[in-house]
């Protein structure tokens, strides 16, 4: 039978099968990190339960970490949690990448860099954008405290086997259009819960042509669309982000493992419960004006005028009047005061360098206080070694350390209630960078662009930093 | 885990849709190491004012909407991010059971594991309960599967049969789990290369 990618990383991980029971599923990988974990600790130490195995379980520091300062918390509660991180990693002997390693940075940018994540794995975190790993052809989804505890005990979790969603994204992304803005269209159009129920598997040649780095982005905000897990077939460019990395095999073992791989990816002809094809080339700069990823238009676009139906003009009103936008109102006459360059979905090396293109000989508007935090310290360490830092901060942007940051707000880097802020991470919730902050999701050469304009710009019109400039004038 | 078998209570509604759980529990509480106490921040930044009033405009301050154990909610209720804070700040305010037409799937499976019953019924449906429930007591009867109000409704819900039955005798899951040792053993002999970091 022709099996796709899901089916076959499925079936091979089913410990055990029963009628009118969820599958057992083994996991291969558990990530976890200071916010979701201390209760499923606790409650392990309750029963007298031990971690079964800790080494697949790999622990960060993220959600929390101050980007300035980072040592000095003056968060209490914060910083209890970082403390019982720690506590609870030693205790349970698992592996910890605390402020102190050079490894540390967000959870879905350090286990693709340290090549824990890998082909054909299940993975799991108490996170939804877990969902990031599936760029690299595994299941990946995000999972409760209580699965975490459930995990540590027994390295499984009951799960009913979710319908299948094929993805296809065909032709060619115009130029300035991102894998942030594909996946943003794709939200817009079919809506943040069009995958509930079912594991994405996108494909097409757009998928193909993408960077790994790209990939991760667009499976990030899978959870955004409704769907757990979303994920690509490994091919030529999986393998050569992953050859050399820490935790990777060499030599003849890298070979035989890549003809593993290979062989996991989708048989043609396999059969899916949905099927969705996209044309590339209909996909514009997206920036969301709403309170959820899917409520976004392109760039010369406008802010709809009215909802589809009764309770899709309720949620448009009550979206409108937390914005503080008006219906029918271009996306460019969207004043920005804060730029956020960071976050699981876009805080890699290649998205700095994205957004440090356009930033080069400019400067961050008046007005506008802009951040950029890296994911991680090794992509910190890295941008640094190219000058990216330098491009950033002689344009007036702020250079931090790695963490979750202003995606969230856990930690000190808040948006002020009322004020609009360009960011590229994944949610645009009521409240989502601080109490009564107004986020608009876009991609880093958006957010860049925004932070030199103080609005947003179509930036297709403004190819390089020079052009950039001169649409400033 | 407290089992669930017959309930009966009053509901109260909160008619939106796509409820995330940002909203159902801010970020700003996720600092806490402990399960218990989040009911009074559920719903924080929609629930009080700056100075910490209740607002009064927000539905659940509506004194029909008070002291109610079931919530009856618009479609894709939940979703967003995994944290399970949300259903502990659900509980510990009072409600057992959600009503709506669709749940995000994480928001789903975390109120299960914490004896929570999610009640997926159509929109109809749903809408009727939203417009009658009022001073209503609804009764939900887990193991006829029903929803039944005094005006005459009655109707069926699905849940699969493996929760079900957690949930009617309130069972530990880890425990049941921990039941299939040698299975997991076994499959841990086998594992494929490829499976381990």
């Amino acid at each position: 039978m022709k099996k796709s990618i899901i089916e076959k990383v499925w079936d091979r991980h089913v410990v055990y099968q029963e009628e009118n029971k969820p599958d057992l599923l083994y996991i291969d990988l558990h990530y976890i990190h200071e916010v979701t974990s201390p209760q499923a600790f606790e409650g392990l130490r309750e029963k007298g339960r031990k971690v079964r195995r800790p080494e697949k379980t790999f622990a960060t520091m993220d959600h929390n970490v101050p980007t300035v300062n980072r040592y000095q918390i003056t968060d209490e509660i914060a910083r209890k949690q970082l403390t019982a991180l720690e506590k609870n990693c030693t205790e349970f002997s698992i592996p910890l990448a605390d402020l102190d390693s050079p490894e540390q940075g967000i959870v879905h940018v350090i286990g693709p860099e340290l090549g824990l994540t890998k082909p054909g794995m299940t993975i799991v975190c108490g996170d939804s954008h877990t969902s990031t790993h599936g760029a690299f052809g595994t299941i990946a989804f995000g999972i409760g405290t209580s699965e975490v505890e459930h995990v540590f005990a027994t390295q499984t979790l009951w799960q009913t086997k979710p319908k299948t969603l094929k993805l296809e994204i065909n032709g060619e992304l115009g130029s300035g259009v991102t894998a942030k803005d594909v996946i943003l269209y794709v939200i817009s159009k079919y809506g943040i819960n069009f995958g509930t129920g079912h594991i994405i598997e996108y494909c097409g040649n757009v998928i193909r042509n993408m960077s790994m780095e790209e990939r991760m982005t667009v499976c990030n905000m899978s959870i955004e669309g409704g769907a757990r897990a979303g994920l690509v077939s490994p091919d030529e460019t999986t393998f050569s982000y992953l050859k050399g990395r820490k935790h990777v095999s060499t030599g003849v073992d890298f070979e035989k493992d890549t003809k593993e791989w290979s062989a996991l990816a989708s048989d043609e002809g396999a059969v899916y419960d949905t099927e969705i094809v996209i044309d590339g080339s209909e996909i514009s700069p997206m920036v969301s004006w709403g309170t959820n990823p899917g409520m976004a238009s392109p760039i010369d676009g406008n802010v709809p005028k009215a909802g589809n139906d009764e309770a899709g003009e309720k949620s448009l009103q009550r979206a409108l009047d937390y914005m503080g936008l008006t219906a029918g109102m271009s996306i460019s006459d969207i004043p920005v005061q804060h730029v956020f360059i960071g976050s699981c979905t876009n805080s890699r090396i290649e998205d700095l360098r994205q957004a440090a293109e356009f930033v080069k000989g400019n400067r961050v508007i008046d007005g506008v206080r802009a951040l950029v935090v890296p994911g991680s310290q090794s992509v910190k360490k890295q941008a640094e070694e190219e000058g990216l830092d330098k491009i950033f901060t002689e344009a007036g942007f702020e250079w931090r350390e790695s963490g979750c940051s202003m995606c969230l707000g856990m930690n000190p880097d808040v948006v002020p209630a009322g004020e609009h802020c360009a960011s590229t991470s994944n949610r645009n919730f009521e409240g989502r960078q601080g109490t009564g902050a107004r986020t608009h999701l876009v991609s880093p050469a958006m957010a860049a662009a925004a932070a030199i304009h103080g609005r947003f710009v179509d930036i297709r019109k403004a190819g390089g930093s020079t052009e950039t400039a001169e649409l400033a004038f | 885990m407290k089992p669930i078998t017959v309930y009966k209570g009053k509901a109260a509604v909160l008619d939106r849709a796509n409820v995330d759980t940002d909203q159902i529990i801010p970020k700003q509480f996720l600092k806490r190491i402990e399960r218990t106490g989040f009911g009074e921040f559920l719903f924080y930044d929609w629930r009080f004012d700056e100075d910490g009033n209740e607002r009064e405009d927000f539905e659940l301050n509506q004194p029909q909407n008070k002291n109610a154990g079931i919530l009856i909610a618009g479609e894709n209720f939940g979703c967003g991010s995994s944290r399970e804070h949300a259903p502990w700040s659900l509980q510990d305010y009072g409600f057992d059971i959600v009503i709506a037409p669709s749940f995000a799937d994480i928001f789903q499976n975390n109120c299960l594991k914490n004896g929570m019953l999610p009640i997926t019924l159509t929109k109809d449906k749903v809408s009727y309960l939203m417009n009658n429930a009022g001073n209503d007591q609804l009764t939900i009867d887990l193991r006829e599967q029903t929803v039944i109000d005094n005006k005459g409704l009655s109707t069926s819900f699905d849940i699969h049969p493996y929760w079900k039955e957690m949930l009617l005798n309130g069972w530990d899951e880890i425990s049941i789990t921990l039941q299939y040792s040698p299975q997991i053993d076994e499959f841990e002999k086998s594992e494929r290369p490829i499976s381990t970091i």
